[in-house]
């Protein structure tokens, strides 16, 4: 046990040193979150008939009840306002704990620096034990610290620790899901990737399971997310329910190390097989679709499910429409006018970021082939920069545009089906596509500081965190309007609400058009950096 | 004859460090340029300035009459480059790579290609996670040299392979000089760029401090002498070509010139020779003893080499 456990220590000091900065800002970002939802709840829903009365709405409202789940106490102000963290949220937490999990283990082994270590006094279990005990411990500070955030808003502190908990043994479990998968692939991004895969698949168990009446059936069971919405913080607390996330810890962890034992360093469960003698790529282009299909495809397949549910509950929205409360909450919770509209133009800008999420991430290969070595490699040869900095640059505005025409079809499709009228398709897929340019200019930002800092190009990640954040809160926060007029989602027209915009589209192309000339002015005049 | 590359007191600052500090180099139509240096002292930097990665602070460089800044693409359809530290994409397979980099190179030699991959027997096959070091290298040499290039530049190209492999890569040198191509191989190791160079231009902290044919730089080319005799013969020191002889009990050693070989070595043979070991000097030794040690900071023209990894910070 002590030999194979030698070094684990410094293992921890090393990883904390590293993502002092990564891990501290995110844990805040996440107890802030918590506080400004509870703090903007107390103001949204001030008396007990104004929150019975919201609360049935969502939960009446199929829609709600499979992108957020069920308020399970109406009458409970944190119940209410944290609806959107229980699920949705703990998606987020769940993310990153795959990220920091994959990144202490999969990736340090992929980029050789483990090995550089193994020489050392370090015992085979160390680098996952070091791993698995930074994850946790950032999880549990994570929890804790968005807990007190809770309590500190005055929400009752029984309920503020339960929710606490449930984010810290939900993101325990990810962690333990995430150091399997860095046993069974090679490359970190294939890790991550199964890590994002099984919170989608959990995510989508318990929003097929929240729709069965009355309550959640054993589909939610089924799911870690549906585990941390059962133990129902504010409204009865279900302490006993946390056993089960731990539980899934306790099962994964050995199986883990076990998995760890029977394969080499820098190995993965399935062997390497022999691939192509000859190449069929012709040139810089082909090499970039190369490297971004993989994910191209996991998000396109993700985003076509996603629509095809929220199409199809467009019906539902227009249900329950008993109260002009119930109207009131969903008109700010959308945008304007008719109910279905604003139900399908919120989603539709939910998409949007989440597509520009995809752009930013697809972008950032300009600066991760450049640290690689890669660029070099093909520079030496007839390419010029700018047609290498396209490649990659024209892949992602391309994966964007696809991605939100494929959100836009099968919302549509799924819309037309639910309110028996064809005629949604055209009018969705417009309003999906007219989120296009509002992505292309948070990916074009990408471009812009890699020519220019191309040490901070994964900072465009922050920007974007904060873009989210303004859209999110940016009202509630009372934040001054030529900064909400930053963020490029704030000028896309919220289709298919309204019809006006297209001078508004027109200008954010041309955004982004000027983003990334400028980008490729300050690449073409640069050194190659590492 | 024209020389193919010349750069003339090029200067490349990074931040405050000067890597390059009024660098002249000229390479000839038609030669291997052996490019000498110890570590840090600017050679990667230098070949990075030759190939347009990197831009001047001062000075000019012309890479077959064309500005290596301005004119990138028509310039490296005509040149080939192997990087000191190749980076593959870990997915993409040895084969898969090396016929992109021909591609992208504007075309390669199928019948070449496939003679490289028998010559440095390497399986093309393979994914590029699971090369070593050498084989890298390897995918990175047969794509550069199975081009049509005729300027090749060459970064340590053998810090990875194993003797055999060296020898195979000599081969390949010396046919392309034969064709008429120009090469210029950077090196820290004096022995290799003897074998191969018909030139050569010594750079240290970041500055060309010794340039020109083998024999005129032969007091570079010193041999470490040591042996053990029966007795110490006498006037040792007096022999021409010997240098810096000492002689403790039953042992000699002294820095030979190669003219100075057959007379220690009849000498010490006379003596009764036991034991004999030589080794050519190290490039550190003839900077010490011909330059002097640097003083103040060590220059790091390799800088640009050391590679972080996203989101180390």
């Amino acid at each position: 046990m002590r030999e194979t456990l030698a070094g684990t220590g410094d293992l921890v000091r090393l990883g904390l040193r590293r993502d002092r900065w990564l891990l501290s800002l995110w844990i805040l970002a996440f107890a802030m979150m918590s506080w400004s939802s509870a703090s903007a709840g107390a103001g949204l829903f001030p008396d007990k008939a104004n929150r019975i009365e919201a609360a049935n709405t969502i939960n009446a409202a199929a829609s709600m009840v499979a992108l957020f789940g069920r308020v399970y106490d109406p009458t409970s102000l944190g119940s209410l306002s944290m609806i959107k963290y229980t699920a949705f949220m703990t998606a987020a937490v769940a993310v990153l704990m795959v990220f920091v999990t994959i990144r202490h283990t999969r990736a340090d082994e992929e980029s050789g620096r483990l090995e550089l270590l193994g020489g050392g006094r370090l015992g085979r279990n160390a680098p996952l034990t070091a791993a698995l005990v930074i994850s946790f411990g950032a999880s549990l500070v994570l929890g804790l610290l968005s807990g007190a955030a809770l309590a500190a808003t005055g929400l009752p502190a029984a309920g503020s620790l339960a929710f606490g908990l449930g984010w810290a043994a939900t993101g325990m479990a990810f962690s333990a899901v995430a150091a399997v998968s860095a046993q069974l692939t090679t490359s970190a991004r294939a890790a991550n990737g199964m890590g994002v895969i099984v919170i989608a698949i959990t995510y989508t168990l318990r929003a097929v399971g929240d729709l069965a009446e009355p309550g959640p059936s054993t589909l939610s069971w089924l799911s870690p997310i549906g585990w941390n919405q059962q133990i129902r913080a504010f409204a009865g607390d279900h302490w006993w329910v946390l056993v089960l996330p731990l539980a899934l810890c306790v099962a994964l962890v050995p199986a883990t190390f076990v998995l760890r034992a029977r394969r080499d360093l820098g190995g993965g469960l399935r062997q390497e097989r022999p691939g192509p003698a000859r190449g069929a790529l012709a040139g810089v282009w082909d090499l970039a679709v190369r490297l971004q299909d993989r994910m191209l495809v996991v998000w396109a397949v993700s985003v076509v499910v996603f629509g095809v549910v929220i199409g199809s509950l467009a019906s539902s929205v227009t249900d329950f429409l008993s109260s002009p409360n119930a109207q009131d909450l969903i008109k700010k919770l959308g945008g304007a006018q008719a109910l279905t509209d604003a139900f399908l133009a919120a989603e539709i800008a939910i998409m949007g970021v989440l597509v520009a999420a995809y752009g930013v991430s697809a972008a950032n290969h300009l600066r991760s082939e450049e640290i690689a070595g890669h660029t070099e490699a093909l520079l030496g040869t007839a390419t010029t920069r700018t047609r290498w900095a396209t490649s990659h640059f024209d892949a992602a505005l391309a994966g964007v545009a696809l991605l939100m025409l494929l959100t836009g079809l099968s919302t549509g499709v799924g819309a037309a089906f639910a309110l028996h009228d064809g005629s949604q398709v055209g009018r969705v897929t417009l309003a999906a596509l007219a989120q296009i340019p509002a992505a292309w200019v948070i990916t074009s930002v990408v471009l812009t500081v890699f020519g220019w800092t191309p040490r901070l190009t994964a900072a465009v990640w922050g920007l974007l965190a904060v873009f989210i954040a303004l859209g999110e809160f940016g009202v509630l926060w009372n934040a001054p309007q030529w900064l909400m007029d930053l963020s490029p989602f704030q000028h896309t027209p919220l289709l298919p609400v309204g019809s006006d915009g297209i001078g508004a589209l027109v200008a954010l192309t041309a955004t982004a058009a000027a983003l990334a000339t400028l980008g490729y002015l300050g690449w073409r005049r640069r050194d190659l950096t590492a | 004859m024209t020389n193919v590359v010349e750069m003339t007191g090029v200067v490349k600052r990074f931040g405050t460090v000067t890597a390059l500090d009024g660098l002249d180099l000229a390479v000839a139509e038609g030669e291997v340029h052996g490019f000498l240096g110890p570590n840090g002292a600017g050679k990667t930097t230098t070949l990075r300035l030759l190939l347009g990665m990197l831009r001047s602070n001062a000075g000019s460089i012309r890479v077959l009459g064309m500005d290596p800044w301005r004119d990138v693409a028509t310039l490296h359809r005509r040149l080939a480059y192997v990087p000191g530290d190749v980076a593959l994409w870990p997915n993409l397979t040895g084969g898969e790579v090396i016929d992109l980099l021909g591609r992208l190179q504007g075309g390669q030699d199928q019948a070449r290609r496939d003679a490289l991959l028998e010559m440095f027997d390497l399986d093309p096959t393979k994914r590029a996670r699971t090369y070593s070091k050498g084989n890298r290298q390897k995918v990175a040499l047969i794509a550069a040299l199975a081009t049509d290039a005729e300027v090749f530049l060459l970064d340590e190209p053998t810090s990875g392979l194993d003797p055999l492999m060296e020898d195979s890569f000599r081969g390949c040198v010396r046919e392309l000089r034969d064709q008429g191509r120009t090469i210029l191989l950077s090196s820290h190791i004096l022995s290799e760029a003897e074998a191969l160079s018909d030139r050569v231009s010594i750079i240290r902290a970041g500055k060309v401090v010794e340039t020109g044919r083998l024999e005129q730089l032969r007091h570079l080319t010193r041999t470490s002498v040591t042996a053990d005799v029966e007795s110490v013969p006498k006037g040792l020191g007096s022999l021409p070509g010997i240098h810096d002889v000492v002689v403790a009990n039953h042992r000699v050693s002294a820095q030979v010139e190669p003219s100075g070989l057959a007379p220690l070595m009849q000498a010490l043979t006379a003596a009764g020779l036991n034991a004999l070991t030589s080794q050519p000097p190290t490039l550190e030794d003839l900077f010490l003893r011909h330059y002097g040690p640097v003083t103040g900071e060590a220059p790091t023209g390799e800088v640009t080499s050391s590679r972080g990894r996203p989101g180390d910070a």
